[in-house]
């Protein structure tokens, strides 16, 4: 960017009891008249952003220790991501774009910051240092049998790299996108997703890193009028993942589904923190995020968060939103975090909710299986794939479903059961 | 021929207040091609006889044998039983969300035969089961007992049954919750499983009207957690007009 900017939220609004949303007050934001969440304060500039110490609401769930330096700029970035486009996905993918544009541009480039503001020191971080952002633009309605696969591998183990990627819809375009992360090394980026009026984006994030990897980004939504997006996140690999998508309501209709599937073994930290933020009239969100955890016998926990925040602003009349967070543990030596938070200024919605629930594999089910004579192992399959399911069915690419079911499989056998 | 025999059966749940013996000592045995009813008071420990035969993991056998074909069924996992034979229905037959009806029936029938249906056969197979007991086609694709009535998962426990063909069903209060025209569908589907088989039933139940369709070939009246008298299918009728009364005074007589 060419001039840092730094942001506070829209102003002073009346909110004297609303409970704590996301406080961090940042640097500018300290009039106690300001609601909680207007705190939010967002920049490019990392210095804007104290070094987090592990205190603060937004960091209090991540081991610091182990982000490797992103947080308080002692990384040495040297290493490079690796950014590759194709049409189609696995055996089909090909290398011919047609209407699709991949581009490299400098940091100074005036489209990047459509989609959002960093929220976070280490967003800013990735902002302020990355070399370079690739841009892919789509300004054609795609057939939904022809995905884009954007693939983006870590800089090697031992490395450290930030990462800038935007992907823009024109307006009325529609794509099917696998945005498939993997590879090793330590990685900290800002992931926009511009999506203009009328525009359709169907887009499955996966993270299915190498077990040395570190990965923290931001993922900035910004929602057209009448826009639509389907985001499905899933996490199956890496050291610590840490994901935040922001959804950011441009006009009104805009509609959002954001879905997410993490699986976490013994010491694996998945951390998702959501912020759907309805400012404008009659928007639609959902949120259904399912996680399944399996720690170790005497190993590190594997511990997955999941923070989601929606906010209804005051002008944001017509609302409808929902969100959901499910855990699964299938053994002791696993910790699932989940905190939803629904904020509202105005009466005026259609409807918002919010539920999370975690619990041990139910026995009763097993029960029920086996009685069948299922045998124990499949049984158990049976269960997590369908609590998996409803996430798992709406990935519209059949190839990439079936390398989740089998990723999760995988995961399964590996603890034997 | 088959036989499933118990003798002597003790078993205890975990309670808060230490183990608590609800089997006191069961005998029954039950062959092919015989029905055996099972009427006792609420509590008397009759799903716990039947759950405890299914390798239910809450309930502890301390006391007792129960053999299948003189098989060991105690040494054997809850599949295994099911997979020797052994086929319960369940009075509250359990939701398994995400897992459709038809892959779950698959699942189960491939396990029990010890190979996969030929997919042709099997489609019909199930069609025709559904329809005999006059279940909608559109449940296969639900989730297992999701959402589902009290009456439709009780048709669907007999689905089961007539699908994964045991040699012993233990219908625990199948018949409960049924409407009229339920239990006589229910009713229907069991007698017609009989027909075509050599099952032994032990069906549990509170009520002599599934007995009108499903005859039995010996009643037990189960009292605190044993069979305190058995009879032919006149036991039934005079149950329905004294009530437990007469064998719940014999309990006293019993040492504890
Ligand atoms: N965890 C437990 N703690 C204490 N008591 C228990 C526990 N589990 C079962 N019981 C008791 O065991 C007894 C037998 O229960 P069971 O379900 O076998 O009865 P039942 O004969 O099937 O009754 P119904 O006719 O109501 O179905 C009951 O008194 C029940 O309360
Ligand atoms: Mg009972």
């Amino acid at each position: 960017m060419s001039e840092p900017v730094a942001q506070v939220g829209g102003g002073i609004i009346d909110a004297p009891d609303s409970p704590v949303l996301d406080v961090d007050p940042g640097i500018n934001a300290t009039s106690p008249k300001i609601a909680p969440w207007e705190l939010r304060f967002t920049s490019y500039d990392v210095e804007a952003f104290e070094v987090p110490r592990g205190r603060e609401e937004q960091w209090r769930f991540t081991p610091l220790r182990r982000l490797r330096g992103l947080h308080d700029g002692s990384a040495t970035a040297a290493g490079r991501i690796g950014v590759s486009v194709a049409s189609g996905f696995g055996d089909a993918a090909s290398s011919d774009l047609g209407g699709v544009r991949h581009e490299t541009v400098g940091r100074d480039d005036p489209r990047l910051g459509d989609g959002g503001v960093p929220a976070d020191r280490v967003a800013a971080q990735a902002w302020s240092a990355a070399r370079e952002a690739h841009v892919v633009t789509v300004n054609e309605a795609r057939s939904d049998d022809e995905p884009l696969t954007v693939t983006v591998t870590g800089p090697g183990e031992g490395q450290s790299a930030y990462a800038h990627l935007q992907l823009r819809l024109e307006h009325h375009a529609e794509a099917v996108v696998v945005l498939d992360h993997r590879g090793s090394g330590t990685v900290a980026a800002n992931t926009e997703f511009v999506v203009a009026d009328g525009a359709k984006l169907t887009v499955v994030e996966v993270h299915d890193w190498a077990d040395d990897a570190v990965y923290v980004g931001a993922q900035h939504l910004s929602v057209g009028r009448d826009a639509t997006i389907r985001h499905t996140s899933v996490t199956l690999g890496g050291d610590l993942v840490r994901l935040s998508p922001v959804v950011n309501y441009r006009a009104p209709g805009g509609d959002v589904e954001l879905d997410g599937l993490y699986f976490a073994d013994g010491g694996q930290h998945f951390e998702q923190r959501l912020l759907v933020d309805h400012s404008v009239p009659n928007c639609r969100s959902r949120v259904t995020y399912k996680g399944a955890l399996q720690g170790v016998d005497g190993g590190t926990a594997a511990h997955t968060v999941w923070v989601g925040d929606v906010l209804i602003r005051k002008a944001a009349e017509g609302t409808d939103t929902y969100e959901l967070n499910r855990n699964l543990l299938l053994t002791d030596n696993a910790r699932a975090d989940s905190v939803p938070n629904l904020e509202i200024e105005t009466g005026e919605i259609v409807g918002a909710g919010h539920a999370s629930a975690t619990g041990r594999f139910d026995d009763e089910q097993l029960f029920y299986l086996m009685a069948r004579g299922i045998p124990e192992a499949q049984a158990r399959r049976l269960v997590v794939r369908g609590f998996f399911g409803e996430v798992i069915q709406k990935v519209r690419v059949p190839a990439l479903r079936d390398r989740l079911e089998a990723a999760i499989e995988a995961e399964l056998e590996a603890i034997g059961s | 021929m088959s036989t499933l025999e118990i003798r002597d059966l003790h078993v205890e749940v975990e309670t808060e207040s230490g183990p608590k013996e609800i089997l006191r000592g069961v005998d029954l045995t039950v062959n092919s091609n015989e029905t055996h009813a099972i009427m006792g008071p609420n509590g008397s420990g009759k799903s716990t006889l039947a759950y405890s035969i299914a390798g239910h993991p809450k309930y502890t056998v301390t006391k007792g044998q129960v053999l299948l074909d003189g098989e060991d069924v105690l040494e054997m996992a809850v599949d295994e039983r099911a997979r020797a034979g052994l086929f319960l229905a369940m009075q509250y037959p359990v939701e398994v969300p995400g897992v459709s009806m038809s892959n779950f029936l698959r699942s189960a029938a491939t396990a029990t035969r010890g190979e996969a249906p030929k997919v042709r056969h099997w489609v019909k197979e199930v069609k025709g089961a559904m329809s005999d007991l006059e279940i909608d086609p559109a449940f296969a694709e639900r989730s297992v007992n999701e959402g589902f009535s009290g009456g439709e998962k009780k048709r669907h426990e007999v689905l089961q049954m007539s699908l994964l063909k045991p040699k012993i069903a233990i219908l625990d209060e199948t018949d409960s919750g049924l409407d009229v025209d339920a239990l006589r569908v229910v009713s229907k589907g069991v007698n017609e499983y009989k027909a075509q088989s050599d099952v032994g039933v032990l069906l549990i139940t509170h009520y002599t009207r599934i007995l009108r369709y499903i005859a039995p070939d010996r009643v037990h009246v189960f009292v605190n957690g044993r069979v305190a008298a058995s009879g032919g299918p006149e036991l039934a009728d005079e149950l329905e007009e004294n009530g437990y009364e007469r064998f719940l005074g014999a309990k006293e007589e019993q040492p504890a």
